[in-house]
């Protein structure tokens, strides 16, 4: 287990109390809904983010908003923090545990409560996974747009916390895009709401403001997302090159052409051989990088956005153009690229960078990155949603080797640092967790992250909500 | 995932199995999300991740099994949809295994837990004591519900909703002999009755006979096979398990040897996963891993088998068939399109009912070992089912057959059952009325 990031001190007098916590709780929820024996919290211990690994004291798994907002009145009531959790797929550690924490998961709140053509808008609980909802009304001709590549398990709230995103998300914008309300319980117990079915609210955008919060504002039972009608036809078209930078110089004349495609997604050579073994999607294996753009529309429209995109491509030297034949082709370009990094796993442990950075400057990133990792001694696998400049980076490296593990850790914290300085942001979608929450100061001036934990302060005075996550430790403890 | 284990751990093969599988997890989660234990019971102790979890930290701190792992462990249906879903390639099928027997070796279960499972296994797995159970058992129905109040007893209600109503037909079928190609012979296969699927329904491997020698296939029922070893194989029972195995590899290698097999044919695809892993069962004993990797290798289900006969394209005839895809068939032996597409060019209607991927709840012994999760299941599953409106439904696997019948009026058969009929057998019995 990786050491270089800190957490919290737990808090003795919890600690000290955990036999009668425990007891409290059993309270204020059915059995079922309460995991409290030790071996029992060992799963819960950790994220996607797996080198860091804390158990919590108790896990709580609340079927209703009120028996939400019973858990948080009392954890409140007694200085208890709070670690919100949805499916456990964070890639930045956002839903792992500390020792004088409960985990407040919401996975038995998973039905969704309702679908209303008529507004464009799905009701659903904070548990329901992000595909079911596109699952449920694709029968309708409808889809929920932002689709992170864990779409299949990773929950609405989650996304909320993390203000996620997806390949498709060049085009219908991110999480805080297609939210327009939601149902939150407070830190003390009450129960809000914000927002509704329409656009916008009278008042603060006080919606904005919690996407993105990270479980630190309170914690959401229910969203009410946008739904967005399908178009009439979709192709992702496969574009070859030898090079990582030509491939990356062409994403940004494309952007700059004023194109915009549904998805544009990069794949260099290591990526796309992780990814074709385990999908079998027929990724060319002889180029060098590899993106695959996805347009829509009617078949008039698709083939005349093609045809610019086509046009500019060549410019780059593109090597092979491959447009998909069929459905079932069309599944399995987005399932390989969507599996891209649990196919990693295949071949070695990863660990996931999610950097933004402007577009010019992808080539000039991606050759930097390369040398940080190979200075390392290290391998690295690219894949990640190049039409909004937002890389993926995957460090590989051996678990098992504690050495190796804190390479890859620093080398990481080398890349997110190479996309500040850039010009760029150092999380794009999978949110700050306790993975960058180091690096906040890179990012942001002293007087830029007070005002930030001002407002944070301002919903939770304790700072009991997912306390380790997103600020630097440094003066809070 | 970081695994710690120490050299002496590591020595023990099943245990180094293990910790390459568990190495090669990422802890993604994409696997809770078609666990269909975790969207029923939404909490991650019953998920494959959450399992994975559990299994590591008892074989890493070498403990024995407790209470709270065999809860969540026997909640697992090992339907396997999660080895499907894993981009990682967790080969959780052989950790959850060796948690079995891990469990078998080192925890006492509750009495009433021990006599159940003593009786499944030592019932189930013979056809002559399964066919006398069925007996008492429908003597012993009136008493379901008062069996379902006592918690150590609702097993006992189960097993008994479960028992067909009327007593089994008996069948030429499964007596041992050679069956001759009806025309001119293209084949020799040996088929596997098995155990409880004969005495269930012998209508299914009387089909697939029929079916084969008007093919031209020569068929042989060898003298002396009988239950896979599946049943016990997934109560963690490894020395009985293996047992079954190792006389079943013995009777088809005698035939291999005898006259040549072109293929050993499964109609319950829950046999054909433990047989097609005959060979990674017996890896370890000298004396079988050879034989036993190539009886595994010959294995294969019957509509693998057809795909490979090239039959006819028949004329559409007017019936909806929906298709269950067995989990074993999907997850286990990786068949999804063969049995479809069988089914298709025998002129059906093939409709396939949404959340394919989720078990119907009976896997094996599950529907009577863990009732109330199966329960949910069915239901769930006969909704979507039904949801299709079909004629008809159609499947690979006696369990399934057995379990979606007991929750459903519209008639459900085998797959093989309707392509006899199509290619010129007797019209199914159930489909009198259609």
């Amino acid at each position: 287990m990786s050491e270089a990031i800190r957490f919290l001190p737990p808090r003795q007098t919890v600690l000290s109390r955990r036999a009668a916590i425990v007891a409290d709780l059993a309270d204020l929820l059915p059995p079922e809904c309460l995991v409290h024996e030790e071996r029992e919290l060992v799963p819960f211990e950790t994220d996607a983010f797996i080198s860091y690994r804390r158990l919590p004291l108790a896990v709580a798994l609340p079927r209703t908003t009120a028996q939400v907002a019973a858990v948080m009145k009392y954890c409140h009531r007694c200085g208890i923090p709070v670690v919100p959790r949805g499916a456990g797929t964070s890639l930045s550690g956002g839903a792992i545990p500390q020792e004088d924490a409960i985990v407040l998961g919401l996975s038995k709140m998973s039905r969704i409560l309702e679908v209303d053509y008529a507004n464009r808008t799905a009701t659903v609980q904070a548990g329901v996974t992000n595909l079911s909802i596109s699952e449920t009304v694709g029968i309708d001709g409808f889809f929920y747009a932002p689709d992170p590549s864990s779409q299949l398990a990773c929950t609405i709230g989650g996304n909320i916390g993390m203000n996620s995103g997806g390949a498709h998300c060049l085009k219908y914008g991110v999480t805080t895009n297609n939210l327009l309300g939601v149902k939150m319980v407070l830190v003390d117990g009450t129960v809000i709401e914000l927002g509704g079915k329409h656009l916008d609210a009278a008042g603060y955008d006080l919606l904005g403001l919690v996407c993105g919060s990270e479980g630190q504002l309170g914690i959401v039972t229910e969203a009410t997302v946008r739904l967005i009608a399908k178009p009439e036809g979709a192709r992702p078209v496969l574009f070859g090159f030898e090079t990582s930078e030509e491939a990356g110089a062409c994403v940004a004349d494309i952007i700059g052409s004023g194109i915009i495609p549904v998805a544009i997604e990069f794949m260099d050579k290591p990526a796309i051989e992780i990814c074709e073994a385990f999908a079998q999607a027929g990724y060319p294996l002889d180029v060098g990088a590899l993106l695959i753009v996805e347009v829509e529309g009617s078949d008039a429209e698709m083939d005349a956005m093609l045809a610019s995109i086509v046009e500019i491509a060549r410019r780059h030297g593109v090597k092979t153009v491959r447009e998909c034949q069929s459905a079932t082709e069309a599944a399995l370009i987005w399932k390989g690229r969507k599996s891209a990094f649990g196919a990693t796993g295949r071949i070695a442990d990863y660990i996931c960078m999610d950097g933004t950075v402007p577009l010019g400057k992808l080539p000039y990133v991606l050759n930097k990155t390369s040398e940080i990792v190979e200075r390392f001694g290290l391998r690295v696998a690219n894949v990640f949603h190049a039409g909004d400049g937002n890389m993926h980076p995957l460090i590989l490296f051996n678990a098992n080797d504690p050495a190796d593990a804190a390479k890859a850790e620093e080398a990481g914290n080398e890349i997110l640092k190479l996309c500040v300085d850039a010009g760029g942001c150092l999380t794009g979608e999978h949110g700050v967790g306790i993975e960058k929450r180091d690096l906040m100061r890179h990012q942001y001036s002293d007087a830029d992250l007070a005002q930030q934990m001002a407002v944070r302060s301002a919903f939770d005075e304790g700072w009991i909500l997912n306390p380790s996550k997103v600020f630097p430790l440094e003066g809070r403890e | 995932m970081q695994t710690s284990f120490t050299p002496a751990q590591l020595a023990d093969p099943h245990v180094a199995e293990s910790e390459k599988i568990l190495r090669r997890c990422v802890h993604c989660g994409f696997c809770t999300a078609t666990c269909p234990t975790y969207v029923t019971l939404g909490n991650e102790l019953d998920s494959p991740r959450g399992r994975i979890y559990l299994i590591k930290d008892m074989l890493e701190n070498g403990r024995p099994a407790d209470e709270e792992v065999v809860t969540h462990i026997d909640r697992c249906l090992s339907c396997l949809a999660c080895v499907t879903t894993c981009p990682s390639g967790v080969d959780y099928m052989h950790l959850v295994d060796h948690a079995r027997i891990h469990i078998e070796n080192t925890y006492r279960r509750p009495l009433a837990d021990r006599l159940i499972r003593n009786l499944l296994a030592a019932v189930l797995p013979y056809p002559a004591r399964f066919r006398t159970a069925l007996g008492f058992a429908r003597l012993g129905r009136p008493f379901a519900a008062l069996l379902k109040r006592v918690s150590a007893l609702k097993p006992l209600g189960a097993m008994l909703d479960l028992a067909p109503k009327s007593a089994a037909r008996f069948s030429d079928a499964a007596k041992p002999g050679i069956r001759p190609a009806g025309a001119q012979k293209r084949g020799r296969v040996a088929i596997l009755s098995g155990c409880a699927q004969p005495v269930l329904d012998p209508g299914i491997n009387e089909a697939t006979l029929r079916l084969l020698a008007r093919l031209g296939v020569e068929v042989v029922v060898p003298e002396g096979e009988g239950c896979c070893g599946a049943l016990v194989h997934h109560m963690g029972r490894e020395e009985q398990a293996l047992d079954f195995a190792r006389r079943n590899v013995d009777v088809w290698t005698r035939e291999i040897e005898k006259g040549g097999l072109d293929a050993i044919i499964i109609t319950a695809s829950g046999c054909g996963t433990t047989i097609k892993d005959y060979g990674h069962m017996l890896r370890l004993d000298p004396a079988y891993a050879e034989k036993a990797a190539r009886v595994s290798g010959l294995a294969k289900d019957i509509t693998e088998y057809l795909v490979g006969l090239d039959l006819p394209k028949l004329e559409p005839r007017r019936l909806n068939v929906a298709y269950h895809s067995a989990c074993s068939m999907q997850h286990g032996q990786k068949i999804t399109m063969a049995p479809k597409n069988l089914l298709k060019a025998a002129g059906f209607t093939v409709r396939d009912p949404a959340e394919g991927h989720l078990c119907c709840g009976s896997a094996g012994t599950y529907n009577i070992l863990q009732p109330e999760i199966s329960a949910q299941l069915k239901a769930r599953k006969v909704k979507n089912i039904e949801a299709t409106r079909p004629d008809v439904i159609a499947t690979g696997n006696i369990g399934c057959i057995t379990q979606i019948a007991s929750g459903t009026a519209i008639p459900i058969l085998h797959t093989v059952e309707l392509l006899d009929w199509a290619y010129g057998g007797p019209k199914p019995e159930k489909l009198a009325a259609k």
